[in-house]
């Protein structure tokens, strides 16, 4: 069999396929066959975009007013049932791509595997690859069974690369009966405003933990964010003390970056963060402990108080 | 009202993870905990009962070796009972027979009004077990959960989303994942811990939820490879002297990003 027929989860943003659905779909590129790209929502919005990286065709499902999950995961089974079958489905690890991933996995019986950084392919092999304990252990799995393979990369693994590709046909599919299943509806949507760079995307972001005392001392987060021309972050600590939205947050649920530049302030360096900011380029670290963890993986680590070393940087960073 | 709350019980996230040389799983073989992730499914189920005045809290949990020491953490916050499925043909499972194995679980308890988890694991975290038990037992789900209310026999979620958050509606009988800090869990009380060693837990087997095959024999994977992942070289560590403001701005300065 090979790999013939690969599926992507793509996801868009202000009618833009998101950075992580481009890498995808680049990566899938690599892995042979032709690929096809599924949304929530009109296909025609993303066609052009996800056609420049090699996508060849797009399933647009109106899902109306459902949570993604069980709709577009009934509608993959519809399609499945209707003759195209895929061998590899890769969906991207946030919230919406967990969801769809889970609900076809049921309804195919297949696993899943998630969390992970890269893939190959050899003949009918497919094998993934996922950090643990923090990064440091590198577990490859490789799928039994038979296909379709479902797989879920956190952000950032692959660079996205244009392949030239013309406008991806687009087909609109509509959500089966979902029975019992559809009874949860979205009555309204918030978007967090942040101003300044996204998360994810700066080139420098300046992360706060619990070694700042209260959440008013986040202030100092925020102000050296700013003159940086970077973003605010936060460790999980924080953001469940709810100090800060979880749009914030930095590590292993929360956002992967991968910064010139991280600052981590007051923040330890639990497993469940280094996860999400060990990828960047240059980590500088500012802890009371001096056996916090976080010094294990800074190029320039400051054995301090957050509270006396933040306030002089800042002002000497205005000054200039 | 009847909730049913799933509840792992994980090695001590304070001592380091290790793998089993032989099966290349994570080595659950030492005392485990409730983890800590769970408290809040097990908090909000107990606020939930609460406010519709009156009901039940139960737990659902897979272990190996009939591990009970977290489920009792659980029952001592004030659950009422527990179905523990514990099974040495069971290490090695994949998520999705994990999900099937809970979902069993929860049908032999004779299902629930809601059904709670957290969003995933502290130590294997898959992150996708809610949302397939869900599918499995035919239930609506709303995932990643950070608020949650029931008004009038409908329940009302505030749902995480990667921009922000998303108000939802849901019918019930359903299924719900919710973020750490959604509620403060409670700490058990004396009295708490003293009623939960006498509270039942109904250990049975894979087999006895009719399910066939599991662990390694079931699973849709197998490990091929464990490496050591390329380690990150410590850098400069200095004392705060009141001045090291001055490295950071050298250090940013060498990077030309200021």
């Amino acid at each position: 069999m090979a790999i013939n027929n690969i599926w992507v989860f793509a996801q868009a943003s202000n009618g833009a396929p998101t950075s992580g659905s481009l890498e995808l779909i680049t990566k899938a590129r690599s892995l042979g066959g032709s690929i096809s790209v599924w949304v929530a929502g009109d296909g025609n919005a993303i066609a052009a975009a996800v056609g420049s990286y090699g996508a060849t065709k797009v399933y647009g499902v109106d899902y109306g007013s459902n949570l993604a999950g069980a709709a577009v995961a009934s509608a993959m089974k519809a399609t499945i049932d209707g003759g195209d079958a895929p061998d590899l489905v890769l969906f991207p690890q946030t919230y919406e791509g967990r969801d769809v991933m889970a609900r076809l996995s049921v309804k195919v019986d297949r696993t899943v595997l998630t969390n992970n950084i890269d893939i190959s392919v050899s003949g009918d092999s497919v094998s993934v690859t996922t950090p643990i304990f923090g990064g440091n252990t590198l577990v490859t799995s490789t799928f039994t069974g038979s296909a379709p393979y479902l797989a879920a990369f956190r952000p950032k693994s692959f660079a996205p690369e244009t392949s030239g590709g013309g406008a991806a046909s687009v087909v609109a599919v509509s959500v089966p009966d979902l029975g019992a299943t559809g009874g949860a509806k979205v009555t309204a949507t918030h978007v967090e405003e942040t101003s300044g760079p996204k998360l994810d995307e700066a080139d420098i972001v300046v992360s706060g933990g619990r070694g700042l005392g209260e959440s008013a001392k986040y202030e100092l987060i925020e102000s050296l964010a700013k003159i940086l021309k970077g973003a605010p972050g936060a460790s999980r600590a924080i953001v469940d003390a709810g100090w800060v939205p979880y749009s914030y947050q930095v590590g292993q649920t929360g956002k992967v970056v991968k910064p010139s530049v991280y600052i981590a302030a007051g923040i330890s360096g639990a497993t469940q963060h280094m996860v999400g900011m060990k990828g960047s380029k240059n980590i500088i670290a500012i802890n009371k402990d001096k056996e916090a963890p976080i010094f294990g993986i800074a190029d320039l680590g400051i054995v301090g108080d957050v509270h006396k070393v933040l306030p002089k940087l800042i002002e000497a960073l205005q000054g200039r | 009202m009847k909730v049913i709350v799933c509840v792992k019980q994980i090695p001590d996230p304070a001592t380091p993870g290790a793998l089993d040389s032989s099966s290349n799983t994570l080595k659950r073989d030492g005392k485990l905990i409730l983890d800590e992730s769970d408290a809040y499914g097990v908090e909000m189920a107990l606020q939930l009962v609460d406010a519709a005045g009156g009901g039940e809290v139960s737990l659902v949990s897979m272990a190996p070796n009939s591990e009970t020491a977290g489920l009792r953490t659980a029952l001592a916050m004030g659950a009422a009972k527990a179905v523990l499925v514990s099974d040495p043909a069971l290490q090695g499972s994949d998520a999705l027979t994990t999900a099937k194995v809970l979902a069993a679980a929860v049908q032999r308890l004779g299902g629930a009004d809601l059904v709670i988890a957290a969003t995933e694991s502290s130590d294997g975290y898959t992150g996708t077990v809610p949302e397939q038990m869900a599918e499995v037992l035919g239930l609506p789900s709303v995932t990643f959960a950070k608020k949650v209310a029931i008004d009038g026999g409908t329940l009302k979620a505030d749902r995480q989303t990667e921009a922000g958050y998303d108000e939802v509606t849901c019918s019930l009988p359903a299924l719900i994942s919710v973020t750490a800090g959604v509620v403060e869990p409670r700490y058990p009380s004396f009295k708490g811990i003293m009623a939960a060693k006498s509270k039942p837990v109904d250990e049975v087997k894979a087999s006895d939820l009719g399910i066939t095959p599991v662990g390694w024999a079931g699973a849709g994977q197998t490990i091929s490879n464990v490496a050591q992942a390329e380690a990150r070289a410590a850098g400069e560590i200095i004392e705060d002297d009141g001045e090291s403001f001055g490295k950071i701005v050298a250090f940013l300065e060498g990077l030309k990003v200021i």
